[in-house]
């Protein structure tokens, strides 16, 4: 029997933040994969400290819903879930490349696949611009427009900027936008900026953010001048200084993303079988983009 | 209840390939050629084949219950196996040499509180009128299903909250999907968000129907996580507790200070957040090893082993606040306004403030009160009125 974990932020405040966790769970779920599939949270339940004790598996997939390796790919949930032997040097990456590492949980007798984290997979680049097809509802999107990934940045994490970085490169060389520039909340290039750095009429702005929260709702919104209020909403499009905007919302909640999942516990050995067609065509049949693009504003991560 | 072909031949097959079987009082062997056949109530010795099929025959029970057990639960030792089996109150696999019914509370945790464990001819006859459980907030029944189409033998679950134990189906919200517990769990009856999935808050008015016991075992995962495995852990003796400093100091990151929570302070805490008003878990964990907390646990059913996420992130605010100095303040109040200060705390502390009746001006956390204390000792910015007290 094996076992997918998804672990994720969660949040005490805001029961939106879990959404596209539970969402993706579920598609995993449905398709069959793995015997069990759960989900686990640092601020929510069942806590990472509980949840390898909840599977039956001996052979448990663990994949971090997160966007950057960092605090905590490489400290909290490691230490949370008893993973012996653990040593972020075991990931042998530079910022974007952690694969996986296979490890024994102390106190269940478990074999633990501790995969990187979804943000700096290369199925992620993929999710990316489905996200940009999703809100411009054109799924050939790219020619005469430019696109904008945005992440948070933060001097304390250079990694939260390499797997921004890491993702435009990709787009770019595919030559298929226009323009491909990767902008920050707390950095320079800023997102508040975006019509300065792409030229195009036509930007599609995508955050590199799980969950679609404070920042993605309120913050960057307000920051890029789609609306003054985050509470009055905005257009997709919205008009911003000659330019049109379509303002995309947290790229994890994008469905696709259930595929990225899928693809790194197969990365680290787990035999999936068909799963990635069939969330793949899930996902292009209903043209939709998950549950969890429904969920409303203040879904982030927080305490 | 007749037996199929099917169960009979599972049976012999069992019999067969591990040479035997032993299960809840059913036990077949193979002895010189022949079957022996024993339940508490009878023995019979010396079978051929035909004769092992009409001596089960009015052993249907024994032998479903068996194949039940065996074929659509499976899963020997696990956690899922054992509260499926404290559902229907049969024995519990590794207890069978143990008082019955286990006279430990603690260790017993939920299963040994209301009552003793049944053997498979009452088990079945109660088992047709449905055995009811208590998990928390939530009442559980397992029951035999009356369906030609099932197995005989086939158990299925029903799960709806306490308060609705008496409310008929029909004014209830059903459901069939355990991932329908999540919606259920995310919200109380004022439509706040409840972060702590073990708070006393769970709404009613919904009913789970007809569940497969892996189903069963899914939703109560939904609405309490972890809580089947810590049981299953604690009834063995294995639950594995990590105390207040264990975990404080395994903190980093903003929550490395929690640490520096005062010892005194750390009681304070639990007295604010871990009694049974607050939460349905049990606090094993103390201080420290050999230092125990002296507020009571509570008397909550499932066993809590170490601090929670939101009594970590507690303890970061309160850490913070705890290392400020003390100092003396001078302010001017009347004796009754100094007693509605400790009414106003006691009532949002015991979450009492809606229950406040809009005219109810004698109580001193009524609104109209307050408002006329803050007009009356708030100064235009809107603090109270208070002069530090100066050492001389």
């Amino acid at each position: 029997m094996k076992a997918l974990v998804i672990v994720a932020h969660g949040s005490h405040l805001n029961p939106d933040a879990s959404d596209p966790t539970y969402a993706h769970a579920d598609t995993v779920r449905e398709t069959g994969a793995f015997d069990e599939v759960r989900e686990a949270f640092w601020k929510e339940e069942p806590h990472f400290r509980e949840v390898i004790r909840t599977v039956e598996s001996e052979e448990v997939f663990v994949v971090p819903l997160f966007i950057s390796e960092g605090y905590f790919t490489e400290q909290v949930i490691p230490r949370e879930l008893r993973l012996e032997s653990w040593d972020p040097e075991r990931w042998d990456s530079d910022g974007t490349d952690a694969s996986q590492v296979t490890l024994e949980a102390e106190d269940v007798g478990k074999t633990i696949h501790y995969c990187g984290p979804v943000g700096t997979h290369d199925a992620m680049t993929d999710v990316i611009v489905q996200r940009a097809e999703t809100v411009t509802e054109d799924p050939d999107v790219g020619d005469g427009f430019g696109l904008a990934v945005v992440g948070h940045g933060t001097e304390r994490n250079e990694n939260s900027a390499k797997a921004v970085e890491y993702h435009t490169d990709r787009i770019r060389e595919r030559g298929r936008f226009d323009e491909v520039k990767a902008l920050f909340m707390d950095e320079e290039p800023e997102v508040d900026d975006v019509t300065d750095y792409v030229e195009c009429d036509d930007i599609v702005v995508v955050p590199l953010f799980i969950a679609d929260g404070y920042h993605t709702q309120e913050d960057i919104p307000e920051d890029m001048g789609l609306t003054e209020d985050y509470r009055l909403g905005w257009g997709v499009p919205s008009e911003v200084d000659g330019h049109r905007i379509w303002y995309a919302g947290a790229v994890g909640t994008e469905g696709l993303m259930a595929d990225v999942i899928l693809e790194r516990a197969a990365d680290a050995g787990a035999d999936i079988g068909g799963a990635l067609e069939s969330v793949r065509e899930g996902v292009t049949l209903t043209g939709e983009s998950g549950r969890g693009s429904d969920a409303g504003p203040n879904a982030e991560a927080g305490d | 209840m007749t037996l199929s072909t099917a169960d009979l031949e599972a049976l012999v097959a069992a019999v067969e390939s591990d040479s035997g079987i032993e299960f809840d009082g059913l036990r077949i062997d193979r002895e010189d050629g022949a079957y022996v056949l024993e339940t508490p109530e009878s023995e019979r010795s010396g079978l051929e084949a035909d004769d092992l099929e009409q001596a089960l025959e009015p052993l249907a029970a024994y032998v479903t219950n068996w194949r039940y057990w065996r074929e659509r639960v499976g899963g020997e030792g696990t956690a899922r196996r054992a509260f499926l089996r404290w559902c229907e109150r049969a024995p519990l696999e590794g207890d069978e040499s143990a008082e019955p019914s286990s006279t430990d509370d603690r260790s017993g945790g939920a299963a040994s509180a209301d009552g003793g464990t049944l053997a498979v001819p009452d088990r079945y006859a109660a088992l047709h009128d449905g055995i009811d459980r208590e998990w928390g907030q939530l009442c559980l029944t397992a029951r035999l299903v009356d369906d030609a189409d099932e197995p005989a033998g086939e158990r299925v679950y029903d799960c709806w909250h306490v308060d609705d134990a008496d409310s008929d189906l029909s004014d209830l919200e059903i459901h069939d999907d355990p991932r329908d517990a999540r919606e259920i769990a995310t919200y109380d009856e004022d439509g706040r968000y409840r972060p702590l999935k073990t708070a006393p808050t769970l709404v009613s008015g919904w009913a789970f129907v007809g569940l497969s016991g892996a189903e069963l075992v899914e939703t109560i995962d939904f609405f309490y996580p972890a809580t089947v495995a810590n049981w299953h852990r604690e009834r063995r003796g294995r639950l594995d507790v990590d105390h207040w400093i264990e975990t404080a100091e395994r903190q980093t990151g903003i929550y490395d200070v929690v640490d520096e929570l005062p010892r005194e302070a750390v009681e304070w805490m639990t007295e604010a957040c871990c009694v049974d008003s607050q939460c349905l878990r049990r606090r094993e964990w103390g201080y420290d090893e050999d230092d125990p907390i002296d507020v009571d646990g509570g008397d909550g059913p499932f066993p809590c082993r170490e601090p929670c996420s939101l009594v970590v992130a507690a303890a970061r605010k309160w850490a913070i606040l705890e290392s400020e100095a003390e100092r003396t303040y001078e302010l001017e109040l009347t004796t009754s306004e100094l007693n509605q200060l400790a009414e106003l705390i006691d009532a949002v502390a015991e979450g009492r403030t809606d229950d406040i009746r809009e005219a109810d001006v004698n109580d001193g956390a009524n609104r109209y009160r307050a408002r006329y204390l803050r007009a009356k000792r708030f100064d235009d910015e809107g603090t109270l009125e208070t002069r530090e007290r100066r050492e001389e």
